[in-house]
């Protein structure tokens, strides 16, 4: 099913109740930490004349908050279709490189690839890489994906309704909610000063190209130009 | 009308981005070359990731209350904090220097 738990964990030794109490917390703290996102996501595509029915719709399916977001920003601005459009699909292929990791980490078969590439998103991702050295890839992907579903939905479907009475994310600092939680899911696996560099390295290019390119791009110019700078290291 | 077809387009095209990650032919996935690719993308992903929603709003690089709450994630990760304190503490500083 999934890849052979390594001996370099530092929480080695642990037992399956302390695992499974550590991933159910962590799938909980990120599921609540994206609930005020999925509010305003709701408040914010009613403001852009979407219909509840629309709304709750992006997220069942879509069930990208980058995307979505984008989405509704641009058409809520005013922008065309096609670049709303444009940039969801942008934002969304990041989804597409974390499904093959996923893919080659849990390897499902028949209807469950379906259900699991719905899902696949940065949360459940970040939850099933950090927790594959030491085995529960699978039990972090699935706790965090289906957590982070059925809270988003409820809380677009409250947002659109009675609107987002939490505020911002900014003024409650819940823009960094998302940020912190990677970064501690990703600690494990920057142990290597070579993983740290190109790490920073990914982040740097990101940022270096926000200004030059459509927004979602420098994710994905950054993530796959420090992978290309780690093949040629590693030679 | 029009509304309704970008939502459609949007959602299908996302589900198959989605999906396209978990239908690479398993050949093509073998050298140790694509194994390490595909075992770093995701960290280098995530990285960038965080690396614009903390520094950057739409096309603009911004410097703002966000870079504290990194600031002391990375504090707390290093000192091995619990998840929830480092996700926490890092939400309240933001928020405290964005009340400032």
């Amino acid at each position: 099913m999934s890849e052979p738990p390594r001996d370099d964990h530092p929480t080695g030794g642990e037992t399956r109740k302390a695992a499974e109490r550590r991933i159910r917390n962590r799938a909980l703290t990120i599921g609540i930490s994206v609930t005020p996102f999925g509010l305003s996501f709701g408040a914010v595509s009613v403001e852009a004349h979407l219909s509840v029915i629309q709304v709750c719709l992006l997220s069942l399916a879509l069930f990208s908050g980058a995307s979505q977001f984008a989405l509704v920003s641009v058409i809520g601005a005013g922008g065309s279709y096609f670049s709303a459009v444009g940039t969801a699909l942008l934002l969304g292929v990041r989804n597409g490189l974390y499904g093959a990791r996923i893919n080659a980490l849990l390897r499902p078969t028949g209807w469950r690839r379906f259900v699991m590439a719905d899902v696949t998103i940065d949360e459940s991702t970040a939850m099933a890489v950090s927790e594959a050295p030491a085995g529960h890839a699978a039990r972090a992907f699935w706790s965090t994906a289906l957590t982070v579903y059925v809270l988003w939905n409820l809380a677009t479907i409250i947002g659109a309704l009675v609107g987002n009475a939490f505020g911002s994310p900014a003024t409650t600092g819940l823009d960094v909610a998302g940020p912190a939680a990677f970064i501690a899911l990703l600690a494990p696996r920057l142990t290597t000063m070579r993983m740290r560099t190109v790490a920073l390295a990914s982040g740097v290019i990101a940022l270096v190209t926000v200004p030059l390119v459509p927004v979602g791009a420098p994710i994905l110019i950054g993530g796959l130009t420090a992978v290309a700078l780690l093949l040629v290291f590693d030679r | 009308m029009k509304l309704w077809l970008a939502v459609l387009i949007a959602s299908a095209g996302c589900a198959l981005l989605k999906f396209a990650g978990f239908v690479v032919p398993a050949r093509l996935l073998e050298s140790a070359a694509a194994r390490r690719t595909l075992e770093a993308l995701p960290v280098t992903l995530l990285s960038a990731l965080i690396a614009v929603s903390v520094f950057a709003t739409g096309n603009h690089l911004m410097l703002d209350s966000r870079a504290a709450g990194l600031a002391v994630a990375l504090i707390l990760v290093a000192i091995r904090a619990p998840f929830l304190v480092v996700v926490v503490a890092a939400c309240a500083t933001a928020a405290g220097v964005h009340a400032l």
